[in-house]
């Protein structure tokens, strides 16, 4: 069982996180506004979350232009997506064990 | 977190996965409406191949080349009605559903359909051109279905199975030429009418 929990995630302990790392899972990138989108929040909540999976480094941000526009797209790393897969099979595993 | 939350979880992330992927508002009802378009262009493609080879009503003077001509405004008719029924009665559901309909899903969506359906256009085009009109329709049929299947990645339903549908009986026409407007009426029309069934049964209600 320790085992187990030590493998739930602190950094997914929350919808938005993980819904912004699900999204990135199946999508090669995304920008603000289609993340905003799919999961249906403000602008300074996704940002906040953002920042947040920025900072463990489980996120790739990279700013461009579009025409005039400056536009940010986010892409999953390496290491977000290790963590990620490991946060999923210790949620199965816990709910399987009952 | 009790283990109800870690369910939910998982429900969430399986749920978000699904949207940001694919495009849930296909209309069931166009794919009825298709149907029933490409058998009435089925029937006035008949009916006018039917009344070029007996010569009753006086069609049979028009020299063989304006016929082709008609015959191919009616197949355009039928994919002009098709498609702007698909494009409103999405949009309108995508409406209803709260669903954009111009997303980076739906680009995708529509540029894994229309690739393999444009190859298949032009290659249809260069049959013609060396005169194996036979293989005309199944061609059609082929590449419509390979752009169904293409593009089953990006949306709910049973699109993979209507491709699959539609690529069987394209081979199989290829070993019946001449009947090849019998093979039409059954991928383009039947088959849309059952999908479309299907779909609006399952989604649109």
């Amino acid at each position: 069982m320790k085992d187990i929990l030590k493998n739930i995630n602190k950094a997914f302990d929350n919808r938005i996180r993980l819904g912004i790392m699900s999204a990135l899972m199946v999508n090669e990138f995304l920008d603000f506004n289609s993340l905003k989108e799919i999961l249906g929040v403000t602008d300074g909540n996704l940002a906040s979350h953002i920042k947040a999976l920025e900072k463990v480094e489980y996120l790739i941000i990279e700013k461009q232009f579009i025409g005039k526009k400056p536009n940010t797209r986010y892409s999953i790393s390496k290491l977000g997506t290790l963590e990620f897969k490991k946060h999923i099979t210790a949620l199965e595993k816990l709910i399987n064990k009952n | 977190m009790s283990e109800k939350d870690y369910l939910q979880d998982l429900t969430e992330i399986k749920s978000i996965m699904n949207k940001s992927t694919r495009f849930i508002s296909l209309s069931g009802m166009s794919g009825i409406l298709a149907g029933v378009y490409a058998l009435i262009g089925a029937f006035v493609g008949k009916f006018l191949i039917n009344s070029y080879q007996q010569g009753e009503t006086g069609i049979e003077h028009l020299p063989i080349h304006y016929f082709e001509i008609l015959l191919l405004v009616v197949a355009s008719i039928v994919l002009l009605l098709s498609v702007s029924t698909a494009f409103l009665l999405t949009s309108k559901k995508a409406k209803s559903n709260n669903e954009k309909i111009w997303t980076s899903t739906t680009r995708r969506l529509l540029k894994s359909f229309i690739v393999p359906l444009f190859t298949g256009g032009l290659l249809c085009i260069v049959l013609y051109q060396y005169n194996l009109i036979g293989l005309i329709a199944p061609f059609m049929l082929i590449f419509y279905g390979l752009s169904c299947v293409n593009a089953s990645k990006y949306t709910l339903g049973n699109i993979e199975y209507l491709g699959m549908a539609n690529i069987i009986t394209g081979l199989i026409a290829t070993q019946f030429i001449g009947y090849g407007i019998y093979f039409w009426a059954l991928g383009f029309g039947v088959f849309h009418i059952i999908y479309g069934t299907l779909m609006y049964t399952k989604y649109d209600k």
